[in-house]
């Protein structure tokens, strides 16, 4: 893009008409992008789409407690699968309960919170690593005693999951299966869509509100120092613990739109490598930078899926055969990334203009 | 058989292999404040390298006798871990000295991955089987059975604790190394080369997971890509239950954890069966019903067993972040 359409672009948005047009120019792509996508590369892309949206509202949940308040949490899938279950459990044939999708999903972002509450009250107190270790080992435990919670009493069926969950109606409009409105068909995965769009934007927008205001100010007092934003009257505790449960609920609420999406959960989805993915994905994007976090989600949500289509045929043009399967690669570069970023741009690829100022700055506070 | 006398068998031959983590997760804990989350994969390494010498060298034929394949394969699995352990302290952490904490911490988590990966495409993603280098004789005394694996464990990890606990207070490097961790400047200024003392408190340490790696994988048998994560957990959790940073506390916290766990798992279907609760059967009709005859209906079976390391954690940094035996104040922030 040349200069001077990029200063005129600047104009545009800096006229409040403009700002605007671009607004409503924005909304009418999003609206037509599934459907350019499934008419260019396919359905399966709308549903990549889909789950990218949803890991774009986790990492920004998980961008409130490491990103913002600077608490190391690797058993962010805890949450996650916590709403996903609690949306399960009341909105399947599991247990016959059928409850509309209005009320399951503050449900599960209240259960999330509660955990979040839960975890975080006895372990606060402690200092960064403990508390990675200590989430790490949460994250574990729920996983462990959702797959055997199927005996002697059977509340989640175990390793086998649950299966026919409803998925999100609204008005009638079941987004399971593929419906027409206004003579227009529209399958699940774009009404899931529509659904996870706004979300995500209601997200986006709750993040870059709480960024700027008094509680967000106070965690980001936290992370550079704690003993000082002790002294300038800040409750630390209570303002920790906001923070975990504030990730939490975001983490339930994907949670019960994950298990929508799929119809169907089980232990599986929630092992200790999705919180590493959520962590990479605010890691590589810019810790407590909302952008830079959007931006890490959709790279790392689509870049694998993109991996997962091309690694393999050229491989096997390459070798003759597949030396690498896509998992292990998109593994073996997840774990790169993490080392690579921190050595070379801590700061992340987008990184928000106080943090870059902290991070190259000499040294860092709390280090000996 | 006795199962109390059996339990503290067991839970003494797991502790002495979590002691032996643990002592590597506290040393590097004691000298640079950081927890090395890579810790666990040097000792799947570990396990997996010896057992890659131990096969190869069974295969070929020419008869080599079993002391030798084990005493070949330990070797082998010493130099790769501590090859290992030297590289990532120089990759993933020198570099990140002076950054914040949360930076360090990442780097570890990626290099466990890097490692773990790396370890599936080599070994594969399935279970193998280790071939018995001794032969597991049973012993049997006062009711319980006690293998000559399990002998072994615990007499080779009491020897190495003893011998670093030596090192430590009674040599050179021992002095430098506890300088380091009292205050690493003025260590410094003292003449101690501190970069040269963290790299042997890495070597040390992963030389010890290599150790751990070959008795657990002989121990159980297998050894699989995926070892090295729930065992790592368990041993900085008795790193942390003994007092982190503390060479005493890490022995002590590795042999509570491993007869807690055992303990756990050999009673607590005992302890929460339902049956035994005499309100619960008026109360429910359904109860009632399954505990007829003489069945149990346990609310909690033995496949929580990895449970109680992670609430061991919690409650002990909860109620004493120090440790059972620790100073070293757990904030310093």
């Amino acid at each position: 893009m040349s200069r001077l359409r990029m200063r005129r672009l600047q104009r545009l948005l800096e006229d409040p008409r403009g700002r605007w047009i671009s607004l409503v120019v924005v909304i009418v792509l999003l609206s037509v992008l599934p459907f350019a996508i499934e008419a260019s590369v396919g359905r399966t892309w709308v549903r990549i789409l889909d789950l990218a949206l949803l890991y774009t509202m986790l990492a920004l949940g998980l961008n409130i407690v490491v990103g913002f308040a600077g608490l190391l949490d690797l058993g962010y899938v805890a949450f996650y699968a916590v709403g996903a279950y609690s949306y399960s459990l009341l909105a399947s044939t599991h247990f016959g309960i059928h409850l509309p999708w209005w009320l399951l999903l503050p449900i599960g972002a209240a259960t999330a919170a509660f955990f979040g509450v839960l975890l975080g009250a006895p372990t606060l107190r402690l200092r960064g690593d403990y508390l990675a270790i200590v989430t790490l080992g949460f994250g574990e435990i729920i996983r462990i005693v959702i797959t055997n919670l199927n005996a002697p009493i059977n509340i989640t069926n175990g390793p086998q999951g649950i299966n026919m969950v409803d998925p999100v109606t609204m008005g009638g409009v079941s987004f399971g299966k593929t419906s027409t409105l206004l003579g227009i068909s529209f399958p699940g995965t774009h009404l899931h869509y529509y659904l996870l769009l706004v979300l995500t934007a209601i997200t986006i927008f709750i993040c870059t509100r709480l960024e700027d205001s008094r509680i967000g100010r106070a965690w980001v007092a936290i992370r550079e120092d704690e003993i000082a934003a002790q002294a300038m009257g800040i409750n630390t505790r209570n303002v920790k613990l906001l923070a975990f449960a504030m990730g939490a609920t975001f983490g339930g609420v994907a949670g019960g739109l994950f298990a929508s999406l799929q119809g169907f959960v089980s232990p599986e989805s929630f092992q200790l490598w999705e919180s590493i993915t959520v962590l990479c994905m605010v890691v590589l994007g810019g810790m407590g930078h909302v952008s830079g976090v959007v931006l890490g989600a959709l790279l790392l949500a689509i870049l694998p899926e993109l991996l997962r289509h091309t690694a393999t045929p050229v491989q096997q043009q390459l070798f003759g055969k597949v030396i690498l399967d896509p998992e292990s690669l998109r593994l073996l570069l997840f774990g790169l990334a993490l080392i690579l970023v921190m050595l070379l741009r801590p700061a992340g690829l987008w990184p928000s203009r106080t943090r870059r100022r902290e991070l190259t700055s000499a040294r860092a506070p709390g280090t000996v | 058989m006795d199962i109390f006398l059996q339990q503290i068998v067991n839970g003494l031959v797991l502790g002495s292999v979590y002691a032996l983590v643990a002592l590597g997760y506290t040393m590097v804990y004691g000298i640079l404040g950081l927890i090395n989350f890579a810790h666990g994969e040097v000792v799947m390494v570990g396990a997996l390298t010896a057992l890659s010498v131990v096969n190869a060298l069974m295969s070929a034929h020419v008869g080599v006798p079993a002391p030798v394949i084990g005493v070949a394969a330990l070797i082998v699995a010493l130099s790769v871990c501590m090859a290992l352990g030297f590289l990532i302290e120089r990759v993933a952490y020198r570099p990140l000295r002076r950054a914040p904490r949360l930076a360090p911490l990442i780097t570890a988590i990626g290099v466990s991955i890097v490692l773990q990966t790396l370890a599936m495409m080599i070994w594969g993603r399935g279970y193998h089987t280790v071939p018995p280098i001794i032969a597991p004789t049973p012993h049997s005394f006062g009711g319980a059975t006690i293998t000559s694996v399990q002998i072994l464990i615990i007499v080779v990890s009491a020897l190495i604790m003893v011998g670093l606990l030596c090192l430590v207070h009674f040599t050179r490097l021992g002095r430098a190394m506890r300088a380091t961790a009292e205050n690493p400047v003025v260590a410094g200024l003292m003449g101690v080369n501190i970069n040269r003392i963290i790299s042997a408190t890495f070597l040390i340490g992963s030389a010890l997971a290599a150790v751990a790696g070959v008795l657990v994988s002989s121990n159980y048998g297998i050894a699989h890509y995926y070892m090295g994560f729930v065992l790592g957990l368990k041993a900085f959790t008795a790193a942390v239950l003994g007092g982190i940073g503390n060479l005493a506390g890490a022995m002590l916290g590795g042999l509570l954890l491993g007869l807690i766990e055992s303990f756990g798992a050999g009673y607590i279907g005992q302890i929460t069966d339902l049956c035994q609760f005499g309100f619960l059967l008026h109360a429910s009709g359904e109860i009632a019903q399954r505990c007829s005859g003489n069945s149990s209906l346990p609310l909690f079976g033995s496949n929580y067993q990895d449970v109680f390391a992670f609430l061991v954690l919690v409650l002990v940094l909860v109620f004493r972040p120090t440790g059972l035996i620790g100073e070293r104040v757990a904030e310093r922030a």
